[in-house]
């Protein structure tokens, strides 16, 4: 099995700051994902598929969960999507807590106001304030969190849906599928650099912290931290800027000219009709009970 | 293969070369020179003194500011290389190896590499395996064929950017600080392959300030002082033994040291070894 979700093992560092230790990770997880692409050179059931087959299957389910308006059927759609990873080898704990452990920091705080009875006026759940001189009125309604539910459970099926395709699709099939289907170069040549790039900028960045490290000799205060970050950002956006020049300028060199070339013809087989036609059955299903 | 180069056709001519980034920051200025088929050419500066920037244009990657440039006796310009037929043909003839392999390696996997550009110079795709086969055993990294290029190490990177340009089978070959940060056993191994494709009659021009493996890269070398000029032309034993031109651009510097009791001043290059006498 993959040894993507283990954490890398390191020697005792010296303590870390909440911005070095968060932009460790990241450069960290996206290795292991994106650009390692470990899981997508996998032999599993999702990689054995044609990337356009995958891409507009995945968009059709993506649909269904966006258009939905059944919890039930959003959360069926989620659940399908389970055997699909595991049948494709990526690591169940990995795949399900990349999704829902963040969605609280993220999703979970724009969702978090419509739980209340200013926001969502209705039925209350759970009163947490009522006062009646001053009138001051506070409870989670119910339809507060059934509008919650939904934002949450939409973005964390639509989030998992696209983590599984990256997952199992090397990006340059990927983007060989996106031309494929008639996606303007332009959009594709960008999402290709960006990629690239990417993974310089965060290596950058890393280097930068650990350079600052090296010469630092007392603990820093907050004002100073702040400014120091700041100029490193303005530092950091000259220096990809210089880098990414080179490396574009690399890949004309070696006769890039702006459309992405992949060795081996994109091949539609019965298993992709089979996929499509399965994905489009599920979604227009979805859509109609969920209508 | 040994060539008269005297005699073989002319690949690049410059004249009054002059190039400027954001048209004020000038990095080459009035820079001529003619370079012909099978020579080993040695482009000898300081950092910053305009080396890289000359092999871009020779790469016709940059455009000059101001002067002309031929190559294969077609003027080298920005209209040239936006028709596709002639870009093609120029970039499957000249290939450049950055000095930074992190900026040469952008593909997912060495083999993605290595295929790179075969692929996007619309060989056919048999081909394309082929040459990228032929590449990976020439410089022995067909184990490192799966592997995520960032990943490699120094020597490994370099090998696998050699391969990616290695791959187009290019008669040019445009070498940018190709020893730089490398060990010496990967050093030595790069002057190999660097003697291997002279040998085979390819044009090379390296970009260096290593004055150590002068001897062994070039037939002919050209010399940049710091203020993006060329100040100097001649052999390698030539070059060498002008310590005035060298010490004026900065490639050789007074050396104080010691020897048992004897200390002594005197102009010291960085080569591996150097003979010098005591006076007492």
């Amino acid at each position: 099995m993959s040894q993507i979700p283990t954490k890398a093992k390191r020697g005792r560092r010296a303590a870390r700051g909440f911005f070095e230790k968060t932009l460790g990770h990241l450069t960290e997880t996206l290795e292991h994902t994106l650009f390692a692409e470990e899981i997508a050179r996998q032999d599993g059931m999702l990689q054995s598929l044609d990337p356009r087959a995958k891409l507009l299957g995945a968009l059709a389910l993506l649909i269904a969960i966006s258009l939905s308006h059944s919890l039930l059927v959003i959360a069926a759609l989620y659940i399908l999507t389970l055997p699909l990873a595991a049948a494709s080898r990526v690591p169940m704990g990995y795949y399900i807590k990349r999704v829902w452990v963040f969605m609280p920091f993220f999703t979970g705080i724009i969702a978090l106001p419509a739980l209340f009875s200013p926001f969502t006026p209705g039925e209350p759940l759970l009163t947490l304030i009522d006062l009646t001189s001053p009138r001051v009125y506070l409870a989670i309604t119910v339809p507060g969190v059934v509008t919650a539910a939904f934002l949450l459970l939409r973005v964390g099926s639509s989030v998992s849906v696209a983590v599984l395709l990256m997952l199992t699709t090397r990006w340059v099939t990927l983007l060989k599928a996106l031309r494929t289907l008639r996606l303007p170069q332009a959009f594709v040549l960008i999402l290709g650099i960006t990629y690239r790039y990417i993974y310089v900028l965060l290596h950058a960045a890393n280097n930068m912290f650990i350079a600052r490290r090296s010469r630092v000799m007392r603990r820093m205060s907050g004002a100073e931290n702040r400014r120091w970050l700041a100029a490193s950002i303005g530092t950091l956006f000259t220096k990809s800027y210089a880098l990414s020049d080179d490396v574009y300028l690399a890949m004309q060199s070696r006769g890039f000219r702006g459309d992405s070339h992949v060795m081996g013809n994109l091949e539609w087989r019965r298993a992709d009709w089979l996929w499509l036609t399965g994905s489009l059955v599920i979604a227009t299903a979805a859509l109609w009970v969920g209508r | 293969m040994k060539i008269d180069t005297e005699k073989s056709t002319v690949i690049f001519e410059a004249e009054r070369v002059s190039f400027a980034y954001n048209n004020h920051q000038v990095a080459l200025q009035d820079a001529s020179l003619t370079v012909r088929a099978g020579e080993r050419l040695a482009i000898l500066g300081t950092n910053g003194c305009g080396k890289s920037t000359l092999l871009k244009i020779l790469d016709g990657l940059y455009f000059p500011t101001s002067g002309t440039l031929r190559a294969f006796g077609e003027p080298m310009t920005e209209e040239v290389l936006l028709d596709g037929a002639r870009a093609y043909a120029f970039r499957r003839r000249v290939g450049l190896v950055f000095q930074d392999p992190d900026v040469q390696l952008f593909s997912p996997t060495v083999w993605d590499e290595v295929t790179f550009a075969p692929l996007h110079l619309g060989l056919p795709h048999p081909e394309v395996i082929e040459r990228a086969e032929w590449a990976m055993s020439l410089l022995d990294i067909q184990k490192l064929r799966d592997r995520v290029p960032h990943r490699l190490s120094g020597g490994e990177k370099k090998k696998v950017a050699l391969a990616s340009v290695l791959s187009l089978r290019p008669e040019v070959w445009l070498l940018d600080e190709p020893t730089a940060s490398l060990d010496p056993r990967s050093q030595s191994r790069l002057l190999d392959f660097i003697w291997e494709l002279e040998r085979e009659g390819n044009t090379v021009i390296t970009a260096t300030n290593d004055l150590a493996i002068l001897e062994e890269v070039a037939d002919r070398v050209i010399i940049f002082s710091e203020d993006h000029q060329i100040v100097g032309e001649g052999s390698p034993q030539e070059v060498l033994s002008n310590y005035e031109l060298l010490a004026k651009c900065n490639l050789i510097h007074e050396h104080r040291h010691k020897h048992g009791e004897i200390e002594h001043e005197h102009p010291h290059a960085h080569r591996y070894t150097h003979e010098h006498k005591h006076e007492k």
